[in-house]
């Protein structure tokens, strides 16, 4: 048994989201868009990682493409976006509600998007 | 994933500002059904990797992970802009629900899915169809992926195998070629229009 051997991610995580395990919403998805709001400087008191989100987000990207860029599991992720988009840093691009249905006009859309590739 | 040993990849593949709204089909399958490589073959953008803990308990596909308490789950996934301001995400996940629940949400107003088939190992697929008709209400589509060592079964037969609806599409597809694979997501989407659910518009 290596009991002796220093695990540090699971602890490490809690403390970046100050032990919440869960967003303060739960409209994000993986897919969710997200993108930095350009006119609100981060405050001080964020961390390292929160900069570095915000400094990713100059331009939109889904939840899932901030977590794989700064090698963090989605969930963890969501608690941060969540809290940036609180604090005003961020905004959530995707103009629809999360848990709603694209609709016929949409995936119509998106076949013609298809068969132009 | 050739480019150099780094695990965090070089950001700034922004989408379009266009872009205004995002849509998911997932692409799901038994490991190394070849979910990354169909997903590479029509993503603008490298696939990008993330990943869940996962306590042992709840593992057992995923070959080559020592016996720790925990361990990681991978989900890969790839993006193609279909037009100026929609963005389609392809995620490619483990098959079982349970593997789903690990990305809260990941299945939750998806258009869809591919389950992807190899028929040299159909059986993996089975209990992946079963959770996708009795636990969910995604439309789907089996994707039969062809490996140059691939069985020639026609397609009637494997639909027979698999015990799929007579709706249930079903369409062969080398993941590697683009064309192949974009194929199969018009397929998906096409079916997934007949459905009730997607007949309403949300303007």
């Amino acid at each position: 048994m290596d009991t002796e051997e220093y695990r540090d991610h699971p602890v490490r995580s809690y403390v970046l989201t100050s032990g919440r395990a869960h967003p303060s919403r739960n409209t994000l998805r993986p897919e969710t868009l997200v993108r930095a709001v350009e006119s609100r400087p981060v405050l001080s008191t964020a961390g390292r990682l929160e900069r570095e989100l915000v400094q990713l987000c100059q331009g939109t990207l889904a939840l899932a493409e901030v977590a794989a860029y700064l090698a963090l599991p989605v969930s963890l992720v969501a608690v941060m976006v969540s809290d940036l988009v609180d604090a005003g840093n961020l905004t959530i691009r995707s103009n629809h509600q999360a848990h709603v249905l694209p609709g016929k006009d949409i995936l119509e859309k998106i076949l013609d998007g298809l068969r132009k590739l | 994933m050739d480019s150099a040993s780094s695990d965090r990849p070089v950001p700034g593949q922004h989408l379009a500002p266009t872009v205004a709204r995002s849509v998911k089909i997932l692409v799901v399958g038994a490991f190394g059904v070849g979910k990354t490589t169909l997903i590479g073959a029509v993503s603008e953008i490298d696939p990008l990797r993330t990943e869940e803990r996962i306590t042992t308990a709840s593992v057992g596909i995923d070959p080559g992970q020592p016996n720790k308490d925990t361990t990681t789950v991978a989900m890969d996934f790839g993006r193609i802009t279909v037009t100026e301001d929609i963005a389609l995400y392809l995620f490619g996940t483990p098959g079982q629900r349970r593997f789903w629940d690990l990305w809260s949400g990941l299945a939750d107003g998806a258009v869809g899915a591919l389950v992807m088939i190899d028929t040299r190992h159909l059986e993996d697929s089975f209990e992946v169809l079963d959770q996708l008709e009795l636990r969910t209400k995604i439309p789907f589509a089996v994707v039969v992926n062809q490996f140059p060592d691939s069985p020639d079964y026609p397609l009637e037969r494997v639909r027979a195998a698999l015990d799929l609806l007579p709706e249930t599409p079903i369409v062969e597809c080398d993941a590697r070629d683009r064309q192949s694979a974009v194929l199969t997501l018009i397929t998906l989407v096409e079916h997934a229009m007949t459905f009730p659910v997607f007949q309403k518009v949300n303007a």
